[in-house]
């Protein structure tokens, strides 16, 4: 497809490996993206936090921020579910579209667009409710379901393709807050995935987590790609490097390189990612 | 993923666009009830000012009568070198300063007049002769008082024979209402023509005088304890919960304490301010406290390990440097607390301020009753003149209070620090 | 000498004291041979100001509370007092109206039986005052000696004040647990002397209130002292009307200000609601009983209502609840501003509108909070007294109906004190009576709350 290629150019990536190694997911990568932006700058106040950045997300892989901290990369994470319209003096301008559509578009729906474009965050943050609860909230908001045996279904395929059904099947009515930090986020992406989402955005999802805990979340946004398209932010370039099949690196608000993540580690084109990489700083 | 899962997705059926229409009407309805609920409680604030405001001015006025007074014809004289104001009213009392005015009102108006001129009315001509001398050696007019009864046929009410006389009188310009400088220098009296409301204010005056000075420091002490010196025991435990329960405990249950201690210690002293204050001072320490510590537990620790750090001793650097920068958190507090106190009624009505105290208290012992009080007593009295004074004295509570709330808004603004 | 000129003596010599202290201070310094002392002169000024002042305003204050009531004695004691009616308002005319003229306070009596009594009233005082002005001279004096032989060069003035300035502050937060230890102390006292009178599950229980002060108070009709009434009227006027009021617009108000309001518009709106907490009870009684009872019985009769009251529950309930407004949206406020913003974000990006989120997990996270908040609100309702003084009826009354009169706890506890009745009869005791299950209420309402409170806030920390 013809659109795709100048996309592409667009972007400035380079998604045909230069060493000419092939990789499995390569033959892939000619589909339509799920999301796209274009020249996104976000400014808080006045201050520019995000500097004209451009990438595209597809469902078949996990797509890795990486970056120091305080590079803009959960900031951008933001702009494409639109969750910075909580704060005040946020502000974006530029292209994000899903499915071709502009999410900025007047004619876009916030909830709608959130209830596609699923968010996971830092912490993890259960309502104070029965497990039960949270994972029926979202289906109930949006008015997904209709009987009791609806929600029963719903609850329990979300919690099992999150991998805690096992674990919590026999407490379901005990509070959400009541699990292990590592158990609280997969309820959170169990309640996320409840809804049905096109996209989840991951903002760090393990950083509160022992590594128990982490390698279990790993695993499973392994299982879940494919099924839905995950955009992950992480500060650990090691987990980068586990999890995800694209990297996009942000330092100072921009992005400096994206690519297949075997390249960005393996073969950076740009001196300040290998210096990210190799540990000059960050 | 194929197409045909895509379509499958439940956030993108026309079923959920159809839902979405009407959750964004819910919402819609939900912001507008939370509007309409704050706009009530600002409606009510706005209708309560208006309705007090316009029934208030009518307050600060009092109906008077113009009567001329031919005093060359009287023969008075003012006594030579006189101590005060007092000798030269009693002085002219003597010398028949009321028939004077009773003879002037009954040449003016005919048989019925001396009564439609309120019976005090002399004592203010006696006054304003006291100040100019010169008035007794001219036919002058001057604005009296009316009696209770013509001023409220004037107003519309009460005696209906008298209302055409009242009529007649202001058509010709003869009766109106004036506005009442004196009504801010009186105190109490039975007859709303001559009501003041300086009685009542000096009162409370002296009574927040006594509160400030017994709460502010005592509570501003025991805030530096209790957030500063304190250990961590039962002791300090059950002063903890004893401060913020008096600050949740209604005030009436103070008065009940004021009436069975202080005034079993001190019998003699009902309704003075020194026992107002007193019992005031109990409710507002908490509030201090609770103030004060906040304040106190604004000030970061890096100020009190800097001077530590330097050699000075625990109390140095509370008092040299903590106190300092609590102290507009705390003056803030204490505002607020003393405005709760100035509008406090309940525990003074048992503790006996509710007494009608017809001169301006002297000093804290002697009897006085409060702005609050003063209000409350005014709105039971059956007379419709007493309507609007009630509510002129609302204002002039309303104004102090509003005063005090201002200062201490703006101390919280000015001083405010964010560490 | 009266008791400020006495107090103003004795901070006069406090003063004298502070300045030779720390001048003598001065001149140890320059004594020494390395110009130090133990401690800074300004230290030896305060041990010398407060050796001499403490110990004498202690005790002039505590003089001060007793000598009036050892002069009443001694005057008692003359026998000139023989003559003096046993009981009652014509004993106490008297011998006020004797002090008064002895104190110079008024020129002459009215009673004729005050004459006599006015040279022992006037001979007590003078005694009692020398004796009063002489102990506190002596015991300033003895502090001033205590302190100037204490203050040498090497003496470590700066701990002994640093240690008094501590007992001072510990003396200060003592106050509270004294004032409610008085609260219970003259509560429990009276209330017991009350069921001596009255048999406690009479007055728990008993559904007729009529206290007469007039009746033979060593034998009262435990028949007339049935709370019930009262206790049901508070309720249903502090906690049933104005909560209806209060709960759904205090919390809409704290919604709104909170999550939707702009925040130029919240800087507008928020002091309107402080305001609104400030207006004073006595005017939002004046406001019931002059303007919504008369409209609320107009309303009533153009409804076809027999006879409503004037005073009916329903103007007391509802100004009350507008009253309570700003105390419930203010605790909401701050409730749901204490849930983490995690938990919003969380909703918010499941797709959940505002107020679904609001609905759905704000309101319910902070739910604890907020209910401690109505609590509170519920203690002020019941304890508000001038609105119900001045806007609901002396008639006790067992109904549901909001339309006609009732009374409260607050409104007897009132009459029943300000009414003629003597401090001893049944009456006045039941007031006390009514004042500690007012307390007691209270009491739990709030301490159960502020825990309630005190969690919550630990849980989201």
């Amino acid at each position: 497809m013809s659109d795709s290629e100048t996309q592409t150019v667009d972007a400035g990536v380079a998604l045909s490996n230069p060493s000419g190694k092939s990789l499995e997911h390569e033959t892939i990568d000619v589909g339509e993206p799920k999301m796209r932006a274009r020249d996104v700058d976000v400014f808080y106040s006045d201050k520019k936090a995000i500097d004209s950045v451009s990438i595209d997300i597809h469902t078949e892989f996990v797509t890795a921020f990486i970056g120091p901290s305080g590079c803009g990369k959960s900031t951008f994470l933001r702009a494409l579910n639109r969750m910075n319209d909580t704060i005040p003096s946020a502000r974006v301008t530029g292209c994000i579209e899903l499915d071709g559509e502009d999410i900025y578009a007047s004619g876009m729906d916030v909830v709608q667009l959130r209830a596609r474009v699923g968010m996971v965050f830092q912490k993890p943050n259960p309502f104070p409710k029965s497990i039960y609860e949270n994972i029926a909230y979202g289906p109930r908001i949006h008015g997904l379901v209709e009987s009791k045996t609806d929600i029963d279904e719903i609850v329990e395929k979300s919690l099992r393709r999150a991998g805690l059904w096992e674990e919590v099947k026999d407490r379901l009515e005990d509070s959400g807050t009541a699990l292990s930090g590592g158990q609280q986020q997969r309820l959170c992406i169990a309640r996320a995935i409840a809804v049905e989402p096109e996209v989840i955005l991951m903002d760090e999802p393990c950083s509160a987590l022992d590594p128990i805990a982490t390698a279990k979340i790993e695993e499973l946004i392994d299982e879940l790609r494919g099924r839905y398209g995950i955009v992950i932010v992480t500060h650990s370039m090691q987990q980068a490097a586990r999890v995800s099949q694209r990297t996009a690196f942000f330092h100072l608000g921009s992005m400096v390189e994206y690519g297949l993540t075997s390249d960005i580690f393996t073969n950076p084109r740009k001196k300040r990612t290998q210096d990210y990489i190799t540990g000059r700083y960050g | 993923m194929s197409d045909q899962a895509e379509t499958m997705r439940p956030t993108r059926t026309p079923a959920f666009e159809a839902r979405l229409k009407k959750r964004y009407a819910s919402e819609r309805r939900f912001k507008v009830l939370g509007l309409g609920a704050i706009l009530f409680s600002v409606a009510v604030l706005v209708f309560l000012l208006i309705n007090m405001t316009v029934s208030g001015l009518g307050g600060f006025q009092r109906t008077e009568l113009a009567v001329p007074v031919d005093f060359t014809q009287a023969g008075l004289t003012v006594p030579a070198n006189p101590v005060d104001e007092r000798e030269v009213v009693q002085a002219l009392q003597r010398q028949g300063l009321p028939e004077v005015i009773s003879f002037s009102a009954e040449q003016a108006l005919g048989e019925e007049g001396a009564a439609h001129v309120n019976n005090e009315a002399w004592r203010l001509v006696g006054q304003q002769i006291a100040t100019d001398p010169s008035m007794l050696s001219q036919r002058v007019e001057l604005w009296l008082p009316t009696s209770e009864n013509l001023a409220s046929a004037y107003a519309g009410d009460g005696n209906a024979e008298l209302q055409p006389l009242a009529q007649q009188l202001a058509d010709q310009g003869l009766l109106e209402d004036r506005f009442d400088f004196g009504f801010l220098q009186r105190a109490d009296a039975t007859d709303p023509q001559l009501v003041g409301i300086w009685g009542a204010l000096k009162g409370s005056i002296l009574t927040m005088i006594v509160t400030l000075a017994l709460a502010f420091p005592i509570g501003v002490l025991a805030a530096l304890y209790l957030e500063e010196y304190a250990p961590k025991n039962r002791w300090t435990d059950l002063i903890e919960v004893s401060i913020n329960n008096l600050a949740a405990v209604p005030s009436i249950i103070f008065g009940l304490l004021g009436l069975a201690v202080f005034l079993a210690i001190f019998p003699g002293y009902r309704s003075a301010p020194l026992i107002g204050g007193m019992t005031l001072a109990l409710m507002t320490m908490p509030v201090i406290v609770i103030a004060g510590r906040n304040a106190i537990k604004a000030v970061p620790p890096s100020i009190r390990d800097g001077a530590l750090a330097i050699g000075a001793s625990p109390i140095q650097v509370v008092f040299h440097h903590v106190l300092p920068l609590a102290l507009p958190g705390i003056l803030t507090g204490t505002i607020i607390g003393m405005a709760r106190a100035l509008g406090e009624t309940a525990p003074l009505l048992l503790i006996g301020m509710r007494a009608f105290v017809a001169t301006p208290p002297e000093d804290f012992t002697s009897n006085a009753t409060v702005l609050p009080m003063q209000i409350f007593l005014w709105s039971d009295e059956i007379d419709r003149g007493f309507v609007e004074r009630t509510s002129a004295a609302i204002i002039v509570l309303l104004v102090f209070l509003l005063l005090m709330n201002g200062l201490a808004i703006y101390l919280r603004n000015r001083f405010e620090k964010r560490w | 000498m009266s008791a400020s000129t006495l107090l103003l003596l004795v901070l006069g010599l406090g003063l004298a004291g502070w300045l030779v202290a720390r001048s003598r201070a001065t001149m140890f310094r320059r004594a020494a041979s390395d110009n130090r002392i133990a401690s800074l002169p300004n230290y030896h000024g305060w041990y010398a100001a407060l050796w001499i002042a403490a110990p004498a305003l202690l005790f002039a204050i505590v003089w001060a509370a007793v000598s009036d009531s050892l002069v009443l004695q001694s005057v008692l004691a003359d026998p000139a007092a023989a003559d003096l009616p046993p009981f009652g308002l014509q004993r106490e005319t008297i011998l006020s109206q004797a002090q008064a003229v002895a104190s110079g306070a008024a020129q002459t009596v009215t009673n004729p039986a005050a004459n006599a009594l006015v040279e022992p009233f006037r001979r007590a005082s003078s005694f009692y005052g020398i004796i009063g002005v002489v102990v506190t001279l002596l015991l300033a004096g003895t502090g001033a000696a205590i302190a100037f032989l204490r203050l040498k060069p090497d003496f470590r003035a700066r701990n002994r004040v640093e240690k008094a300035v501590l007992g001072g502050l510990l003396v200060a937060s003592l106050v509270a647990i004294l004032t409610t230890v008085g609260i219970i102390a003259s509560l429990v006292f009276e209330t017991i002397r009350f069921f001596g009178m009255v048999n406690p599950i009479d007055f728990l229980t008993g559904t007729n209130w009529a206290p007469n002060p007039m009746t033979d108070d060593s034998n009262p009709d435990p028949a007339r002292y049935g709370a019930v009434p009262l206790f049901w009227g508070t309720f249903f006027i502090g906690v049933v009307i104005a909560m209806l009021v209060a709960i759904p617009l205090g919390m809409m108000s704290a919604i709104y200000l909170n999550q939707y309001a702009a925040p130029r518009v919240r800087t507008w709106l928020k002091p309107a609601l402080e305001v609104l907490a400030g207006v004073p009870t006595v005017v939002y009684g004046y406001f019931a009983a002059l303007t919504i009872a008369p409209a609320i019985r107009d309303i009533a009769i153009a409804l076809g209502v027999q006879n409503p009251s004037s005073e009916s529950a329903l103007a007391a309930g509802l100004v009350m609840g507008v009253m309570i407004i700003p105390f419930v949206s203010s605790m909401a406020d701050d409730s749901i501003a204490a849930v983490p913003q995690a938990m919003k974000d969380g909703s918010l990006a499941l797709g959940a509108t505002q107020n679904e989120t609001i609905k759905r997990v704000l309101v319910p996270a902070a739910l604890p909070g907020i209910v401690a908040g109505i609590m509170l609100a519920i203690s002020r309702a019941i304890g508000e007294t001038m609105i119900v003084v001045m806007a609901a009826s002396a008639t006790a009354r067992l109904s549901a109906n909001p339309l006609e009169a009732m009374t409260t706890v607050t409104y007897q506890i009132v009459a029943n004190l300000t009414g003629e009745a003597s401090t001893d009869s049944a009456a006045t005791l039941a007031a006390f009576a009514l004042g500690f299950v007012l307390f007691l209420v209270t009491l739990a309402l709030n301490v159960i709350a502020l825990r309630v409170v005190k969690r919550f806030r630990e849980a989201y920390e």
